[in-house]
């Protein structure tokens, strides 16, 4: 990574003319950074929170990032693909916004980059397509969140640690269900007892936990987001399972966006997650005092991703002193992660996807009867994606 | 595959397909008896189980909430007759779908300023939240049993409603012979409101029954529109035994799919196939069951103009 670094350094140096010659941003008024997110449709927690997140940042630092005054221009993409690329468009061609973040969902992630990495640079709060880390990796592109596998390798990682036999997993029956189901089985050395895929409209579970119940399984393994996850959580619960067998799940199912909703129902869930509430930093502290203090309600690791975007894109701002017009040099400071993340130590690999330590969180109530996660243990330290390696940046 | 476990997933069929009776009944009636198409029926259920959800987290009774959720159904539904679906009747079913469809967005959106865009809390009754035994060794979830009873007193309340009383022989001789009942001195008007009302009353019933196994979120009633007009289609338009009928048939023919699928194929198949394959096939059983009762029924189960 040293070499790495010095490396970056050295290219960084280089520019210094190349960035002057290049047309630098019009300084007529605050730097625009765009955000893509969802605002509209079941998807509407996530994008919310991203945002708040960001707008925290900004707020805090009196409208500006890396002491340069920004303008974050947001849309809303509905969680439609043709959405967020038809944004993207507006905002790189039109607008000529330089530095853009939010996208929540990889499907959107994916119709959108081909538009806005050839001349802008992204830096993902949520989405981590394996595409994107792995083969299609691109300088001008970062994701400061996780590769989409992440979370589910950590839950299949700490299930096997802790010697449990038998896993009985659920996803839905599309392209991220499938992949969330393999990531687990990557680091899970037990016998699946069944891989169950169910409907992506589903509502009802009672076959699937009657099935569950009569596996008898030592581990339950859900990728449910959103609604789907709460359906099936308040059934499990409902069905007597949640005292018979635990359950666990990616932090998706299990934050502060849906945990108020299940309420008791998610008591005793394991699950996992770069990030936690109760995380001893003082960067953590600051952050999840003030958001609640903004927002009135608790943070989500959606809001912590957010958060940390814009504190990675204002320490590139700062490095670069609001040139980021000069896409190498600012690529080249962002790779350097100068910032206080909340989750801790961070860094970028070789595919500008995050090398980070995955916690394990379980589901309690707190001294204010409210239902939150609490760190119970570190499934994986310097974590790294499984595409890294088809990746052809230099490290 | 014991016998418990295959009694077992068809009371779970049976559950599921009360609680999809509980929304198809308000659809079937206005869809059948008035001839308009609703799309934003399932907007009434979403109302439903926000409002109960508050006045439940309010006041912390979960009956007072079932009432609150099924007035404001009701009330709901009142305003939209009175002041978009009234406008509608004359017109093709393309206007009302266009229409109602903008309904949909307008509510979605109205419930994310009221509520905030995430899903909100509602649980069972300290009560109702446990297990009961049903057969041994096999604990069934009491809150299921108590939509199962509810769902059967709004068929028996319905059935009595429709064909028992004088409202209901008016609403059935205003479908059917609408200028003679103005004929004969009656307010076709206040009668198609009248049932505007039923029917939002037990979409929000339905919403805030299904709060406590389902997310209360925004979006949450097109979700289950789908499955109730199905319902309603392979039942018969307009009849309530119909949408009986075609609720507990596409209840089991969802649960029983899901359920037996997958051990069916692993017979045949080896193991990750198999799962896909069932997770494929189970997802379109609805609407096969749908496709077949059409080819052989084109009028669904129960006609109500046969």
């Amino acid at each position: 990574m040293t070499i790495a670094r010095r490396r970056l350094l050295g290219t960084a140096a280089a520019l210094p003319v190349a960035g002057l010659a290049a047309p630098a941003i019009a300084q007529s008024g605050p730097l625009k950074i765009g955000m893509i997110t969802t605002l509209s449709g079941p998807g509407a927690a996530l994008g919310n929170d991203i945002r708040d997140g960001f707008n925290l940042v900004v707020k805090n630092a009196g409208g500006r990032l890396g002491g340069v005054p920004v303008e974050v221009v947001v849309a809303d993409d509905a969680l439609r693909p043709e959405n967020g690329r038809a944004i993207a468009e507006r905002m790189v061609r039109r607008e000529r916004i330089g530095v853009l973040t939010g996208i929540v969902f990889s499907n959107v992630m994916l119709a959108a980059a081909p538009v806005i990495l050839p001349s802008a640079t992204y830096v993902s709060a949520n989405a981590g397509p394996s595409q994107l880390a792995g083969e299609q990796c691109n300088a001008n592109y970062f994701n400061v969140a996780w590769q989409n596998d992440n979370l589910h390798e950590a839950v299949g990682q700490y299930v096997t640690q802790k010697g449990l036999q038998k896993a009985f997993l659920v996803a839905p029956n599309y392209p991220a269900g499938r992949d969330a189901l393999t990531g687990f089985k990557r680091f899970f050395k037990g016998e699946v007892v069944s891989e169950t895929y169910t409907r992506l409209d589903q509502l009802d579970y009672a076959a699937e936990l009657a099935a569950i119940r009569s596996a008898a399984p030592d581990a339950v393994y859900i990728f449910l987001p959103g609604g789907l996850g709460i359906n099936f959580i308040k059934q499990y619960a409902a069905a007597g399972l949640r005292a018979r067998t635990p359950l666990f799940g990616p932090g998706f199912s299990f934050d502060q966006d849906v945990l108020p909703a299940v309420g008791d129902d998610a008591l005793g869930c394991f699950n996992s997650s770069q990030w936690a509430l109760d995380l001893p930093l003082p960067a953590n502290r600051q952050f999840v005092d003030t958001f609640e203090a903004e927002y009135r309600r608790l943070p989500s690791l959606y809001a912590s991703q957010g958060y940390d975007a814009a504190l990675l894109i204002g320490s590139a701002i700062a490095a670069t002193r609001g040139r980021v017009g000069d896409r190498a040099a600012f690529a080249a400071a962002l790779k350097r992660a100068d910032f206080q993340s909340v989750r801790g130590s961070f860094k970028f690999g070789n595919n500008n996807h995050p090398i980070q330590t995955i916690y394990m969180r379980e589901v309690v109530k707190d001294g204010q009867g409210r239902v939150v996660n609490r760190t119970i243990a570190t499934a994986f330290e310097a974590h790294q994606d499984a595409y890294a390696a088809q990746c052809k940046l230099p490290a | 595959m014991t016998a418990t476990l295959f009694a077992e997933q068809t009371l779970n069929g049976l559950q599921f397909g009360v609680m999809l009776f509980l929304m198809a009944a308000g659809l079937t009636l206005i869809f059948g008896i008035m001839d308009v198409i609703n799309l934003a029926h399932g907007s009434l259920y979403m109302a439903g189980a926000f409002v109960g959800g508050t006045v439940t987290a309010r006041t912390g009774s979960f009956l007072l909430g079932v009432v609150a959720g099924a007035a404001a159904g009701a009330l709901i539904a009142l305003l939209l007759e009175l002041t978009v679906i009234r406008r509608l009747y004359r017109r093709d079913h393309l206007d009302q779908v266009l229409a109602t469809y903008a309904l949909i967005l307008t509510f979605n959106e109205g419930v994310k300023v009221i509520w905030g865009p995430a899903p909100i809390f509602l649980a069972a009754p300290e009560m109702l939240s446990g297990t009961v035994e049903i057969l041994p060794g096999v604990p069934y979830p009491a809150y299921r049993l108590a939509v199962i009873c509810a769902g059967v007193a709004a068929a028996l309340f319905l059935g009595w409603l429709i064909g028992r009383t004088r409202t209901g022989m008016l609403i059935r001789a205003g479908t059917t012979h609408r200028e003679t009942v103005q004929a004969l001195g009656v307010d076709v008007g206040v009668l198609f409101a009248l049932v505007f009302a039923i029917g939002g009353a037990l979409a929000g019933l339905a919403g805030v029954m299904a709060g406590p196994v389902l997310a209360v979120q925004v979006g949450m009633g097109e979700q289950i529109l789908i499955l109730a007009f199905v319902v309603i289609v392979v039942g018969g338009l307009g009849s309530v035994k119909g949408a009986m009928a075609g609720a507990l048939l596409v209840g089991l023919a969802d649960t029983w799919a899901r359920a037996f699928l997958p051990v069916l194929l692993r017979g045949l198949l080896p193991p990750s196939s198999a799962d896909q394959v069932a997770a494929n096939l189970g997802s379109v059983a609805v609407y096969l069951l749908m496709a077949v009762v059409l080819a052989v029924r084109p009028q669904g189960l129960f006609p109500r103009h046969a």
